[in-house]
């Protein structure tokens, strides 16, 4: 059987696989179905410091082979996130990376003192990504100055390493990588949702209320693959990538590209057992490579 | 418990215009109730992507099947009117809370309302209240004769009422009109169908006890995604529920309409 732990900062995985936030809620929904010790780690759905209700429905639309969201961070914020959602999920034997979001530099500093003090928080994750609230997500994702300029912040204050989700919607990630490994990161996620838009066949009107949403799914697997492969040549620090995830031959794509690690996003909304498939999967089609350490293959495609 | 399943076509009708009855056998079946849901991929490739809630009409489980009834109108349910005795097709499920049987005393009296699509679902509630000593009054509304169905069936188990928009099936108007001539007697009421209908009962029955079942755009289907959420009348504990998780059925006055 091939090896399939990897080892990157404060994270010791049993396996490759994780949960990408913002698709597994905090865990409830999904031990009902399965034991969430078989992750190898589980990135938790953004917290703010306040509660959030998110945006008015609807909130998703299908497109061909993906989806668009527009959430809107909704979250019961830090303080009920620190009393209930962490110690629930400490019955499982599983590291939580915390995706950390907010509109301010200060809301970002004040989720990631607190949250990474939880004794399951083994990482944070940066949400300087996400497309989809007026205030903060992305703004802090597509200037290389203010992404570095937070992370140097939060890096004072956090008790656990510091990973930064990026966003696919710049015109070259590449250049917020580096900023934000000289800001300090202690690894890189990639890559949040792509802004899109569908329109009402009748209506001509966009179908999500919030108008624009964030494109997810197999659609979007080829430009995260391109994105890890230029960041993977740029930065010395590990990445965790993630787009369009559905099987174990998507994980050994990724990790080919450059990833250490792999989240599974919306693949977790048409089949809620496709983590625990994949990393059965996992094994056996590293056997068929000839691979005996699924570290191996981590950046093979520039070998 | 909630179990993915390939589970075997057993029947596929076309009932009225564009509304398909679908016989699926499984072992799902065993745990399923009146108002519960599944979730459907029609399709193996990504193309659609997303599975598709349906409501449980009938429940039979000595056979272990049960009947969808569903409206064809997209290219998911299109793919899915297509299936085939011996098909297979891959069922979540059962998802949701479904109607509380056990609302009305032995004796009592269910007013059961629903509109369109949202119809099926009474049909089995129908059937267990009517096991349980109850007497039902069935008050349906459709757009148009083309699209209805189950008159008979429904008619079987206790008063049925059937009104269309245009007048070309049973009385013409909508069902609070039907209901404002009727005043039915009843003790708890039962709905299901679109959100104004929903709206009005609650309006038209500002006292009774009871049940609605909601449908919004869903993603999961269990809970986790957060696209079916709706914001509640009393925000001391939480501002909102989840369709699909903590409905689809709500008691009167819990969802902010």
């Amino acid at each position: 059987m091939s090896n399939i732990s990897v080892q990157l900062p404060g994270l010791n995985l049993k396996n490759p696989i994780m949960p990408a936030s913002g698709c597994f809620g905090f865990g409830k929904e999904f031990a009902n179905l399965y034991d969430l010790s078989k992750l190898g780690a589980i990135m938790i759905k953004a917290t703010t410091v306040e509660p959030r209700f998110g945006n008015p429905t609807p909130r998703v639309a299908e497109t061909p082979a993906g989806m668009l969201n527009a959430i809107g961070l909704q979250n019961p914020g830090l303080e009920k996130v620190m009393s209930e959602e962490l110690p629930w999920l400490e019955r499982f034997d599983v590291p939580i990376i915390a995706n950390v979001a907010g509109s301010l530099l200060e809301d970002y500093v004040d989720v990631a003192r607190r949250i990474s003090t939880a004794p399951n928080v083994k990482a944070l994750e940066l949400n300087i990504s996400c497309p989809n609230v007026k205030q903060g997500g992305i703004t802090f994702g597509t200037d290389p100055v203010v992404a570095r300029q937070l992370v140097e912040a939060v890096k004072v204050v956090s008790k656990v390493p510091v990973y930064v989700k990026l966003s696919p919607n710049v015109t070259n990630i590449v250049e917020i990588a580096q900023a934000v490994e000289i800001g300090g990161a202690d690894g890189i996620t990639m890559i949040n949702t792509l802004v899109g838009m569908r329109l009402d066949e009748r209506t001509g009107k966009p179908v999500i209320a919030n108008g624009t949403g964030g494109l997810s799914g197999p659609a979007v697997k080829p430009v995260a693959i391109r994105m890890v492969y230029e960041v993977y040549k740029a930065v010395e620090i590990p990445i965790i990538g993630m787009g369009g995830v559905t099987n174990a031959q998507d994980v050994i794509d990724f990790m080919s590209a450059g990833a250490s690690a792999v989240a599974v996003g919306t693949s977790n909304f048409v089949d809620p057992f496709v983590c625990p498939k994949i990393i059965d999967e996992l094994p056996k089609k590293l056997e068929e490579l000839g691979v005996k350490r699924v570290k191996d293959i981590i950046g093979r495609s520039h070998r | 418990m909630i179990q993915q399943e390939r589970m075997a076509v057993v029947q596929q009708e076309q009932i009225a215009k564009n509304i398909y009855e679908l016989t699926l056998q499984g072992n799902i079946v065993q745990d399923a109730n009146p108002g519960q849901f599944v979730h459907i991929r029609v399709s193996d490739s990504f193309e659609p992507l997303l599975r598709r809630p349906i409501s449980i009409a009938n429940i039979n489980k000595e056979a272990n099947e049960f009947t969808l009834i569903y409206r064809a109108e997209g290219r998911g349910t299109e793919i899915l009117s297509q299936k085939q005795i011996g098909d297979e097709v891959d069922v979540l499920g059962p998802l949701g809370n479904g109607f509380p049987v056990d609302a009305v005393a032995e004796g009592g009296t269910a007013l059961l309302v629903g509109g369109g699509i949202g119809v099926p679902p009474l049909y089995e509630l129908s059937k267990q209240l009517k096991a349980r000593g109850i007497r039902t009054i069935h008050v349906f509304g459709f757009a148009t004769e083309d699209v209805t169905f189950y008159e008979e069936k429904f008619s079987s188990l206790g008063d049925t009422h059937y009104v269309t928009v245009d007048g070309t099936f049973g009385t013409k108007g909508f069902v609070t009109d039907l209901l404002g001539e009727l005043t039915p007697e009843f003790d708890t009421l039962y709905a299901c169908g679109p959100l104004p209908m929903l709206r009005a009962l609650e309006t038209f029955y500002p006292e009774k006890q009871g049940f609605l079942s909601f449908e919004e755009r869903m993603g999961c289907g269990i809970g986790a995604c957060f696209a079916c959420v709706c914001k509640t009348t009393d925000k001391s504990e939480k501002d909102y529920v989840k369709v699909c998780s903590d409905g689809p059925v709500f008691a009167k006055g819990v969802v902010k309409l």
